[in-house]
């Protein structure tokens, strides 16, 4: 166990170095950021100084190895437009993308499995066939319009909804929270609504797919044999059996959904990361750009790790598979 | 049943007995066709900004504007009659969905192809750079490549085929890796035929099926994937909308009540993308061994 988790950690660290290359390059070999820092009308003189103080005037190769050194010791740069260290323009975002993140995935979960195990198990039933066509359009309707949708339906018909913003906010450990106030908790219905729908809609025809073909195998025909009850079947052989596929997604997912509430985020204005990233693509502020999508990579990186970890836990097969 | 005979009749005859599938395929032929005959069937020429007057814009379903004739659906902000940038948008859209689709398919299989046939170094690096492209969420990476090379068609569609040719290099990876041991692939590769033809003839298309299925899929999600893009503002420039567009033209009209100018665009990049979906279903359904009694 101790070797598979040294290699699969190692694996990590290399693809989080060259995902650092791909984005910094990437980032940086387009557009130039003097004409955002400096004003059109400064000096020659003023503008080979900003050029100097950023280390533009660096070949690509010293800029990066500066960077990743800076990098290392926690600092990722200034933002262009904010003029804040980056880290603390994100981290100052963050909670409330989190607090949305959340929210929509665990409801997402527990509500899709649940609906996709009843679909798989009852296919041919009319609430089943209503689950299917429900996830059907979750998968299929873009997500922007169902936000737009909710926004006319809910705050502009309605009038029931905020269509935008956090509302009041609880500050808990120096971080603003929406979710403790009534107020705040009413502006994250709307976009945790959009932001899960999606996710929904995967969950159960996840668990549909593995509930319909674990339920013809032998394990089940051998355990309702033993006389087993369904509900037993179902709780401790089913669910045991088709949770690797629904791990994964449900860790790859929360990575997604992040990168997901870019869209969210900016329907309903909630000032998370997401509208922060957006507004930066906007105005080419490289830092934070550079910074947000490493982080990203970081997240992905680290929940693949650990699921890989999760798996090797439960399933003894991929441990020794992977380290022979 | 009936009494086709070739793969191709009795796969249709399957098809034919869903007839949710069998409508969602008229319905989005109808709507390829409402796309290619754009020209014929608007009462407007939405880029013809001749034929646009202001005075008519934001202007409700039913409305009679200046051309002498009613806007079924309403206006929009620039006074283009909805139902005609509807279909013209739907051309933009299917256009970029089907062009998207296709260079990533061709670019995909070939990759996963090569990984599963040449094996070794080219495998491990090819299969690597997938692997780790499939773990990162595609809308993201679009959004970066958009926002770095600029707007245009060309641009567009090569941020979705960047985005999505990885799921085909997956699906043709495991397709031809199990392929490959097969007996046919040993005797094909036994004759004097080059490898080329063997892989061309023989290899590649008994690894279609899986193709055909994720290429439904991702058509459908390069039109949805554009149509967010271009709600974010970084798709298509304005003066040619395609539906994401169009929707995202409307939204700040949303609030005060004009909803005509999102909601249609959406309902008919909807129907578009749900029928797709269905008949890529019922097509996985047909293609998977494990479904059939």
């Amino acid at each position: 166990m101790l070797g598979f988790i040294i290699q699969r950690f190692l694996q990590a660290v290399a693809v989080m170095a060259v995902m650092s290359v791909i984005v910094f390059c990437g980032v940086y070999a387009i557009g130039n950021p003097i004409d955002i820092v400096i004003p059109p009308e400064a000096t020659q003189d003023i503008r080979e100084e900003a050029i100097r103080r950023l280390g533009l005037d660096r070949p690509l190769y010293e800029q990066y190895f500066i960077f990743m050194g800076n990098l290392l010791q926690g600092d990722l740069g200034r933002s262009f437009v904010y003029n804040i260290p980056v880290l603390e323009l994100i981290g100052g975002r963050l909670p409330a993308t989190l607090e949305l993140v959340l929210i929509s995935v665990i409801s997402a979960a527990v509500l899709g499995v649940s609906l996709g195990i009843y679909a798989g198990y009852r296919p041919d039933s009319w609430v089943s066939k209503t689950i299917m066509a429900i996830s059907v359009l979750g998968f299929s309707v873009p997500s922007f319009w169902v936000g737009l949708i909710l926004i006319l339906f809910f705050a502009v018909n309605l009038g029931w909804l905020p269509a935008g913003g956090r509302g009041e906010t609880v500050e808990i450990w120096g971080v603003a929270w929406s979710f403790p106030t009534l107020n705040g908790l009413s502006h994250i219905v709307l976009p945790a609504v959009n932001l899960a729908l999606f996710k929904l809609a995967m969950m159960i025809r996840l668990a549909r797919a593995g509930t319909r073909e674990i339920m013809l195998t032998d394990t089940i025909k051998f355990a309702r044999a033993a006389g087993l009850a369904e509900g037993t079947i179902l709780r401790r052989h089913l669910l045991k059996l088709i949770s690797i596929p629904i791990i994964t997604v449900f860790g790859l997912e929360l990575g997604s959904t992040l990168a997901f509430a870019v869209v969210t985020e900016t329907i309903f204005s909630w000032p998370g990361v997401g509208k922060l990233i957006i507004d930066s693509i906007g105005v080419l502020d490289r830092p934070v750009m550079v910074a947000y999508l490493i982080l990203v990579a970081f997240l992905f990186v680290t929940i693949n790790f650990v699921i890989d970890l999760v798996f090797a836990m439960i399933d003894p097969r991929l441990r020794q598979g992977a380290t022979a | 049943m009936s009494t086709a005979n070739t793969p191709l009749r009795r796969f249709w005859a399957e098809f034919r007995e869903n007839k949710v599938a069998l409508v969602a395929l008229v319905v989005v032929a109808l709507m390829i066709l409402l796309a290619v005959f754009a020209s014929v069937v608007s009462p407007q020429n939405p880029y013809d900004l001749a034929n646009l007057s202001l005075m008519d814009s934001r202007r409700p379903p039913g409305f009679v504007g200046s051309g002498g004739y009613t806007h079924i659906l309403g206006t929009d902000p620039q006074g283009r009659d909805l139902l005609s940038a509807i279909f013209y948008g739907l051309r933009i859209s299917i256009q970029i969905g089907l062009a998207a689709g296709f260079v990533s398919l061709t670019i995909g299989t070939t990759l996963g192809i090569l990984a599963a046939y040449v094996g070794g170094r080219i495998e491990a690096l090819i299969m690597r750079l997938v692997d780790l492209q499939l773990s990162f969420p595609a809308i993201l990476l679009a959004l970066v490549i958009v926002a770095l090379l600029g707007q245009g068609k060309a641009q567009l569609i090569g941020a979705l085929v960047v985005a999505q040719y990885a799921y085909f290099a997956r699906t043709a990876y495991g397709a031809a890796k199990a392929e490959r041991g097969k007996d046919y692939v040993e005797a094909a590769l036994a004759t004097p035929l080059s490898t080329r033809l063997v892989v061309m003839r023989h290899l590649l298309p008994n690894c279609m099926p899986p193709l055909i299925v994720v290429a439904t899929v991702q058509i459908a999600n390069s039109i949805s994937l554009e149509a967010t893009l271009s709600f974010l503002g970084l798709g298509l420039p304005v003066t040619e909308p395609s539906l994401g567009m169009l929707i995202s033209n409307g939204f700040p009209y949303m609030m005060s009540g004009r909803y005509w100018i999102s909601v249609y665009p959406g309902v008919a990049l909807i129907i578009l993308i749900v029928g797709i979906n269905l008949v890529g279903d019922q097509v996985r359904d047909q293609f998977n061994p494990r479904l059939r009694k």
